[in-house]
Order: structure tokens, then sequence, then C-alpha cells
């Protein structure tokens, strides 16, 4: 973990009872040595995270990796088996403690016969402090429809609805939980727009993501996650960097084993009447291949997949 | 210098906010059963529906005069069932319970809500079965008589909502509107709510009189003469307690849950 190695007490005066570490850097919130089980699964194995002030931070991680437990856990609605929740120097469990948090979950459906205004209205009550209607209403592209009923919005409407609520209570920290999931590129793209923005607000953002481009675009420090560990930390360009590797799909006759052979190739498997290489680079591998089968057909060339990307990072460990 | 920790000291959060956020908790919820129009026409539709048809036919009879009170209870039973019971297991599967609970929402506010919106539908019925009584039915009766049944309904909407609450935790939500249809219509003929008990099977008279349902009928239809014989104080105690085994057994349920969770 970067940042303070010190773990506080439940401090609640909120003053620093330990040295400041050497950047001014305010630690918002906090994982630490964080387990939680679910039956005989282990979500979450002594898992620490920190969020610092103004910062936005992907976790990025398969199915199952652990990222919305990380997510439940800091907003107070589960409780850790082991480890330590903080946040904004408080355990979120307490309903009062969540006045300055915002959060977009992944919901299947909400009440549908209430108007996008009407939920607006209803979840601004919550916060002391809220944005005005007409502002959440701008931040989260909702112009136009905030008379129709929920129910009659389109997949992309209902998300932006859904964090047009977390923004109600004008909250410092916004847990977005798979904000773009099940969205089209079009609507992908202006979420993130707006996630931009709510960042140079000073918003301190956390982001869960499957997606590499996601959490490419919009973190400023990305956390890769699974089987509730960190696999690795870093700024997307040092995560991306480690993560280059190339997939090379065709269908050609050449020997698997003399493939294995060349240089910077990591794997290479048969899927139907193709073959798929992964290389680190894939120029040299392809002309190579090119030259020895002339009979090779339906090449494609692709970046590296997340389950690739998790290979990589994990040394096979994924699956 | 900067504290490497932000944090927020526990704020006092005032009256007016509290009051603010209950009344908009309750509108809301009251509009979105309203607009709800399965729940809305279940809920009001069928008893009106069924005096309409019954307490029209014994116009000025007893009949007529029996059914006023019994349907106003399986109002106040279903608006519960449906209303809290329903629509609970269903925002909760949906993770929109869990939306709400990530905010500082207080879980009074949202029981609270269910509870006064269920008890405003049950008043509607009310209100609709007493014109009725009197239009169709040819039912007479006082000013202090139509405010104690309705009293007598309001006050059953607690426990009502307790059992609904238990409904809510136990059953899964798919099977949610089935299993609560076989809930609330046995429920309401063993307590007489479509006939006086006596003109019942044998085990059915056995059954009503352990069922919450009959005693708060008993209650309504004592207002207007049609009891069986009984003790008021009884029946009040009966559904007290009734409550009280619903709300803890599934404060157990939930602690336990909460526990796992």
């Amino acid at each position: 973990m970067t940042a303070t190695a010190v773990v506080p007490g439940p401090d609640q005066t909120g003053q620093a009872a330990w040295p400041a570490p050497i950047s001014q850097v305010r630690t918002v919130a906090r994982l630490v040595d964080v387990t939680k089980r679910y039956g005989a699964v282990t979500a979450l194995d002594r898992f620490s995270l920190e969020l610092h002030a103004g910062e936005v931070v992907a976790l990025l991680g398969p199915n199952g990796a652990g990222k919305t437990t990380a997510v439940r856990l800091l907003l107070g609605l589960i409780a850790p088996a082991a480890g330590t929740v903080r946040v904004l120097g408080r355990d979120p469990r307490d309903s009062d403690a969540r006045t300055r948090i915002g959060a977009m979950l992944q919901i299947s459906r909400v009440p549908e016969m209430l108007r996008v205004r009407e939920h607006i209205d209803l979840f601004r009550s919550y916060y002391p402090q809220p944005l005005p209607a007409a502002e959440v209403v701008r931040l989260a592209r909702l112009e136009g429809i905030e008379g129709k009923l929920f129910g009659e919005l389109s997949g992309g409407q209902k998300q932006r609805t859904l964090f047009a609520l977390a923004l109600c209570g004008n909250p410092d920290l916004i847990f977005l939980d798979e904000p773009t999931v099940g969205m089209d590129i079009e609507s992908r793209r202006a979420m993130w727009e707006q996630i931009r923005t709510l960042s140079a607000a000073g918003k301190t953002i956390l982001l869960t993501t499957h997606y590499l481009e996601e959490a490419d675009l919009l973190a400023s420090r990305v956390v890769v996650i699974n089987k509730g560990r960190t696999v690795c930390e870093g700024t997307p360009a040092e995560i991306r960097h480690r993560v280059s590797g190339r997939r090379i799909r065709c269908v050609t006759q050449l020997d698997l084993d003399w493939l294995r052979t060349l240089p910077s190739v990591s794997a290479v498997e048969r899927d139907r009447d193709a073959v798929v290489i992964q290389a680190e680079q894939a120029e040299p591998v392809v002309r190579e291949m090119l030259n020895r089968d002339l009979k090779l057909s339906g090449l494609e060339i692709a970046s590296a997949g997340l389950e690739e990307a998790f290979l990589a990072l994990t040394g096979g460990d994924s699956q | 210098m900067a504290t490497n920790a932000i944090t927020m000291a526990p704020q006092g959060l005032g009256m007016s906010y509290y009051t603010r956020l209950f009344s908009k908790e309750i509108r809301y919820e009251f509009v979105r059963l309203l607009r709800t129009k399965a729940f809305s026409f279940s809920v009001i539709g069928f008893p009106v529906m069924f005096y309409l048809l019954f307490g029209s036919m014994n116009r000025g009879g007893l009949y007529a005069r029996y059914l006023m009170p019994s349907y106003s209870c399986m109002g106040g039973l279903t608006a519960c069932l449906f209303g809290v019971g329903f629509s609970l297991s269903m925002e909760r599967a949906q993770g929109w319970l869990e939306l709400k609970q990530a905010s500082p929402m207080p879980r009074a506010a949202y029981l609270g809500a269910k509870l006064v919106g269920c008890a405003a539908f049950a008043m509607i019925v009310v209100g609709i079965l007493l014109a009725l009584g009197r239009t169709v039915g040819g039912v007479v009766f006082t000013a202090p008589e139509a405010l104690r049944l309705t009293g007598v309904v309001l006050a059953g909407t607690v426990p009502f909502t307790a059992m609904a609450l238990l409904v809510a935790l136990l059953v899964p939500a798919n099977s949610g509107p089935g299993i609560i249809n076989l809930i609330w219509l046995p429920m309401g003929f063993a307590s007489g709510f479509f006939m006086p008990l006596q003109y019942m099977p044998h085990w059915v008279r056995v059954v009503g009189p352990w069922l919450p349902t009959y005693h708060l009928a008993q209650l309504a239809l004592g207002i207007f003469g049609m009891a069986q014989p009984g003790n008021v104080v009884r029946h009040w105690e009966i559904l007290f307690g009734f409550t009280l085994l619903m709300l803890g057994t599934a404060w157990m349920i939930f602690a336990r849950m909460e526990a796992k969770a």
C-alpha cells in the first residue's frame, strides 16, 4: 500500500494522532486487513485499500473478485469478519456517518411507479445539505426526462438516474459500482464524461469495473483485485505496461509446439479450427507465421483481453 | 499543516430534517402504491366489488350489515400483506433497499412509511365500504360507529404489518404474490371475513380463533352488533400478543441475517 502504513485506531476527534505523511495526502476512507467470508467463500482476504482526497481509484477485477464486497463494506452495508473499515473517520455502519457519501450500486430494479423527479426529491431529503434538484438533473444529464416514470426509461437513462441519486447529497466521496455495466458505447462515454466532471470538482471517487479501458480512462490509480486480494496497483500507465500482450487468432497448419518457440509467445491454444496465441509482441510472430504458412487465414490481432491481462498479472492464477 | 484523515464529526440532525424526510418518504410510498394498479385495484377493488355483489343482494339485511365491517378488515389485511410484505421482499431482492441503506436514511423512516402507506389504503377501503354500506347495503349506523370501525381497522394494520414484515423476510421475492394469496385468502375465510363462522365447517370454526384476523374481525363486527359472544379486551390482548410475537420473530431472523451479511 502507498501512503500511511500506520493503522489508526477509532479516532473520533479526527485529529492526527500519528505523524503526517510526506505529501499532504489526506485519507478519506480505508479498509485495513479486511477479511469477509460468505459461507465457505472468502470474498476478501486481508484486503487493504486507502482512498485519498480528490483521487479517482478504480478497483479492477473479474466477476467475483471482491470488488462489490469492498464497496459494500465501505458503505456500511455489511460488517467485516476481521479488519477495520473507516470512512471519513467513522464507522460507516452508523447511518448518520453516511451524510457525505453517495453511492451507485448494481440494482436490478427500482420502484418503477415514481418519476425521476420524485426519486431525486426523495433522496435529497435523506441528506442534511443536498444539492439543488436542478443541479442534480444537470449533472446527471436528465434534462427533459424528469417527468418520466422510472419504468419508462431506457437502460442508459435508468443508470443515469441511479447516478443522479448518488449525487443528491452533494457527497465528498462517491462509490460507483460498475456504473457503465450494460450500457451502449455512447451512454458509456457520456457517463465517463460525467465522472470526469465530478473528479474535476474535487470529489473522491471509488469506481469498480471489469473494463480495463474504463479504469485506464478515468482512474488516477488502479487497484487490480482478484480472489479477494490485491494483485497489483499503480497508475493506469503502469498497469497497462504490465498487460501489454496481444492475442493472435488465425487458422493455420503450423505446429503448435513450433509456435510456442517463437519469440515473446507466452501461450498457444487450439480454439475449434483456429489457433490462439498470446504474445508480448505480435508483429514478429505474425511475420514469421505468414512466411511459413502461405495458406494462413482468418487472422485477427487484438489487445490482451481482461482475462489475458489477469493471466499476465497473476501468473496464470486467475481461474 | 494538513490532518492526514478527513473526518466528520457526528452532527446532530435536526427535527426539521427528520420531519421532512419522514413526510417525503410517506408521500412517495403512498403515490407509488396508488400508481401500482395491481396493488390499488386488488386492495380497494376486491372488497368494493364483493360488497357491490353480496351487499346489494342483501340490501337492508343482516348480511349487508355483517360484510361492511368484515370487508373493511379484509382491506386492512391485503393492504399490509401486499403493500408491506410483497413490496419489501421485492425491494430487498432487487437491491433498492440496499441503496437506501447506503444513504443516511434511518430504517424507521422506511418501515414507518410502509406502515402509514398501507394504513392510508386501509382507510380508503373503510371509507368506501361505509359509503357503500349506507347506500347500496342500506346499513344504518351512527357517526361514532363509523369512527370506531376506522379506528379498529387502523389499529389492525399494526399486527398485519408486523406479520407482513415476517413474510417479507421469509418468502422469496419471486413467489411473493402467490404465497401472499395463499396466506390472506384462507385466513380471511377462517376469520369470517366472507361469512360468519357458524355457517362454516367445524374445523374452520376451530381454526378461526387462532388467527389474529378473527379477533380483529370480531372487534369490528362488535361495533355493529354482529360479533359472536366474546370478550373485547381478550381480542385486543391477543392482537397485541400476536404483534409482539411477529416483531420478535422478524427481529430474530433479521439479526441472524445481519450477522451473516
